[in-house]
């Protein structure tokens, strides 16, 4: 049964995806997780979740391709070009 | 001064400890002495574990008990490596149990689950000792052996049902017996299930230190003596 653990690092701060480990039970992958991703003081807690219990999501569509809804959808470039050549008219005015 | 091959110890000039120790200092010595070389035999198994993940968590245990040992060393001396590495065999104190060569799984992890538990039995004691360092360091020690001993309770829940895991801990219960001194058999048989028997008691060796301490010493021995690392 594999494990798929989670660390955070300080309080406060979301938690990460660190890595996996195979257990058979809950109280093997603590013990194994602990010492994988907790020993060297890296994290302040830890989420173990079986791996069959995360519902994962792969697939996308973006059919009509929409993309002004994504931040690539936009040429920051030309934009950012223009105003810097309106603030240095506005500086020598 | 020794060298590779050689069974004299290296010596350093200061003598590691002093020959007339009271009972306290033999017993410490005697923890030191058991958590260096079980810690030592525990990482025999680091590339060969069983599972990857054991392989990580039981190399993990091994370099917490090593600690121990040097903790403890630097409240009995000024120099841990000298008196973890510059005696001689027979002056070693640790108990027959943590000496033996044990590459089968059944086995380390009967050793194990008896050694804990007899631990535990000692360091309790420790906790309320009138040496605020002794008790001290009790206190840190117990702190990080509650993981080994939730490690080691997990594995005999696992293993407990096998004839070999059966056997094994039969086998090394006499060993067992003899980390502890005989007041506290009574409480390590309760928590064992076990009656009490014949003890192969702290002081007495198998062959399996002599091997252990031609490997454990030899990068020191063929060392000369104030070398740095």
């Amino acid at each position: 049964m594999i494990w798929e653990i989670f660390r955070q690092d300080r309080k406060g701060q979301p938690f990460e995806h660190a890595g996996s480990v195979e257990a058979p039970d809950a109280e093997f992958a603590e013990a194994w997780a602990r010492e994988q991703y907790g020993r060297r003081g890296e994290s302040i807690a830890l989420w173990l979740a079986p791996r069959d219990a995360i519902h994962a999501v792969t697939e996308w569509s973006d059919e009509f391709d929409l993309k002004y809804r994504r931040v690539d959808g936009y040429s920051i470039k030309a934009r950012l070009k223009e105003a810097r050549g309106r603030r240095r008219l506005d500086g020598a005015a | 001064m020794g060298g590779v091959g050689s069974t004299e110890p290296h010596r350093s000039d200061v003598p590691a400890l002093p020959a007339r120790r009271d009972s306290q200092q033999e017993l410490l010595l005697g923890l030191a002495d058991d958590e260096l070389v079980i810690g030592w035999r525990d990482s025999e198994w680091t590339g060969i574990a069983p599972l990857l993940e054991e392989d990580v968590a039981f190399s993990s245990i091994a370099q917490n008990e090593i600690g121990h040992a040097r903790a403890l060393y630097e409240l009995l001396g000024d120099d841990a490596d000298a008196l973890a590495f510059d005696r001689r065999p027979d002056e070693y104190r640790c108990a027959p149990l943590v000496e033996l060569p044990l590459l089968e799984w059944a086995h380390t992890i009967a050793r194990r689950w008896l050694y804990e538990t007899a631990d535990e039995i000692r360091i309790t004691a420790l906790l309320d000792d009138d040496d605020p360092g002794v008790a001290g360091l009790a206190a840190k020690i117990n702190r990080e052996e509650a993981y080994h001993r939730m490690h080691a309770e997990m594995w005999r829940e696992r293993l407990a049902d096998t004839p070999q895991f059966r056997a094994a801990v039969e086998e090394l219960w006499p060993y067992a017996l003899g980390v502890l001194p005989p007041e506290q058999r009574g409480a390590l048989a309760a928590r064992v299930g076990l009656e009490e028997a014949d003890a192969f008691e702290r002081g007495t060796h198998t062959d399996g230190l002599a091997e252990l301490w031609e490997e454990m010493t030899m990068v020191r021995r063929s060392a000369p003596a104030g070398a740095q690392w």
